[in-house]
């Protein structure tokens, strides 16, 4: 645990209505200052929801938001039992005495909010994009540092119309954190992208995540991201938190939604072009999966793993 | 030779009026558009209610309140010594109201149009809805605006019984294009009243067709 005053703390309930009909969500959890939150878990589960709650686009039934010393959001009704989450976690149950009340405007809360579809600004170029986002009185600089980081510079000039879809992602994280957050959120900005492309953009989110010092949040459906990304993972179901924790604990342990799931001990590993093809020898087969550098960290000829898919490649989790 | 007062009048008159009314109309829009509430169809429904309306209705009780004898008139008349009625003022007051829908109109529904997020995404970045609205949003509805302000200006141009109800024909004050061909007309002075009715059929071909050119002009080129 972390001093208390750092870090995120989060505590809400929300009735959603889905198409299922309506239920709660009753959602609670701390984050670290500096570390990086995956939330998963099925469509509708309110994953999107608790984004909009912490930037304060969506309203809450109660609440309770702090971001290292500034409370966000107390709704001052915590302790209303009907709407009472469970007590288990690491907030007051109390909120803090004089700060009843609290409705923090969202443009008034250090966030960056990567949307879904990027809600970039069709009348503004890749640098105009950036120079808004800029509070006032900040260098100007950090304008061509996020274009360099982002490798941008070449495309600052063109319109979101004409960026593709990765280019409009490197974008919206780019203008995201042109703002300075505390918090970055990130709703599944890569989902729209092919396989190749979401590998690089891992690699911008990670390195702006450090570079900036951000404590961040992203949704995403997709576990080889969450693995390499995530500090920590939040499953969610119907509104409530299933498991929590590192991603290989939370994922290892029990049956996560995959559709084809194995072990085997990996007997080879070749590089291929910009990726490596992994043979695994399960009971008398040889399996092949491809991987990335990045995914072969860790991973060594005679390790026993476990071999996993989604809806794509599979991915390969150590068990030793 | 012809008397250009009147077509000069009615210039001076829409082109006050769309000032007036873009300046009105864009927070009305935006409010009106910014959350829905039932309450908010009756505004809707006021504000419209000049394009369904006989202008001599609207012209009537127009006259009714800013008469000096009664009403809001007395009270403007006797404590700021204003008079709207046969006057140019009262005329752009008149003229507001009776094209408001038709900037208003336009607005609203571009403002509905626009996608919610680009709202959201500037609150986010730490933007006041003011700073939003100037940036964000007004450059967006570029089309709307235009729109707006050229239907209200020719609906101001094109404007009869509400003047004639309010203003009158007063020379130089109130006599606009198209009360001075009525003028004309009565007097059977046909190749005059022809000279103002060419003019004002010319002025409003030209709105119409920039109108036009500017949707095509907007619909090929991304923005």
């Amino acid at each position: 645990m972390t001093a208390p005053g750092t870090g995120l703390h989060f505590k809400a309930t929300k009735t959603l209505h889905t198409a299922s009909g309506s239920q709660l969500l009753d959602i609670e959890f701390h984050l670290k200052q500096g570390s990086l939150l995956a939330l998963y878990g099925p469509s509708g589960a309110g994953k999107t929801t608790i984004l909009r709650i912490l930037a304060g686009l969506t309203d809450t039934n109660t609440g309770y938001i702090r971001m290292n010393d500034e409370v966000w959001l107390d709704t001052g009704n915590l302790t209303n039992p009907s709407a009472q989450p469970r007590t288990d976690g690491n907030l007051p149950t109390q909120p803090l005495p004089g700060t009843r009340h609290t409705r923090l405007p969202t443009q008034s809360r250090s966030i960056g909010f990567v949307f879904q579809d990027f809600a970039l600004f069709p009348h503004l170029t890749v640098r105009q994009q950036l120079e808004y986002a800029l509070p006032k009185n900040a260098d100007r600089q950090m304008v061509n540092d996020l274009l360099e980081m982002m490798q941008l510079q070449e495309l600052q000039h063109r319109k979101p119309a004409l960026l593709s879809g990765g280019q409009q992602q490197r974008t919206a994280l780019a203008r995201a954190i042109a703002r300075r957050p505390s918090l970055l959120l990130l709703d599944e900005p890569l989902s729209a992208l092919d396989d190749e492309m979401r590998f690089k953009l891992q690699d911008f989110i990670a390195k702006a995540h450090r570079f900036y010092g951000l404590t961040t949040i992203l949704v995403s459906h997709y576990l080889p991201e969450i693995f390499r990304l995530s500090d920590d993972v939040i499953v969610l179901e119907n509104g409530r938190i299933q498991k929590q924790g590192p991603a290989p604990q939370v994922f290892l342990e029990e049956k996560i939604s995959s559709k084809f799931r194995t072990t085997g001990e990996i007997v080879d590993i070749q590089p291929a072009d910009i990726v490596y093809i992994v043979s695994i020898l399960s009971g008398n087969n040889i399996v092949k999966v491809i991987a990335t550098a990045a995914e072969l960290a860790g991973l060594h000829v005679g390790q026993k793993v476990m071999i996993a898919s989604k809806a794509f490649n599979p991915i390969i989790i150590p068990l030793s | 030779m012809i008397d250009w007062q009147p077509l000069w009048l009615s210039l001076r008159l829409a082109v006050l009026t769309t000032a007036i009314l873009l300046l009105l109309g864009i927070p009305l829009a935006w409010w009106l558009a910014s959350r829905r509430r039932q309450w908010k169809a009756i505004v809707e429904a006021v504000i419209s209610l000049p394009m369904v309306l006989p202008p001599s209705v609207l012209g009537f009780y127009l006259l009714l309140a800013f008469s000096p004898s009664s009403g809001p008139g007395r009270l403007l008349d006797h404590w700021l010594n204003i008079r709207l009625v046969f006057t140019f003022p009262g005329l752009v007051i008149a003229s507001v109201i009776y094209s408001l829908p038709f900037m208003v109109n336009p607005l609203l529904a571009g403002f509905r149009n626009l996608p919610a997020d680009l709202h959201e995404a500037s609150r986010t970045l730490g933007k006041s809805d003011w700073t939003t609205l100037i940036h964000i949003l007004l450059p967006n509805l570029r089309a709307a605006l235009i729109t707006g302000a050229v239907l209200s200006f020719a609906h101001t141009i094109g404007e009869f019984g509400v003047v004639m109800m309010i203003g009158g024909s007063i020379p130089g004050i109130t006599r606009v294009a198209s009360v001075a061909i009525y003028d004309e007309v009565q007097s059977t002075h046909y190749p005059e009243a022809n000279h103002y009715a060419l003019a004002l059929l010319a002025l409003s071909f030209s709105i119409l067709l920039l109108v036009y050119l500017i949707n095509h002009r907007h619909n090929k080129s991304p923005l």
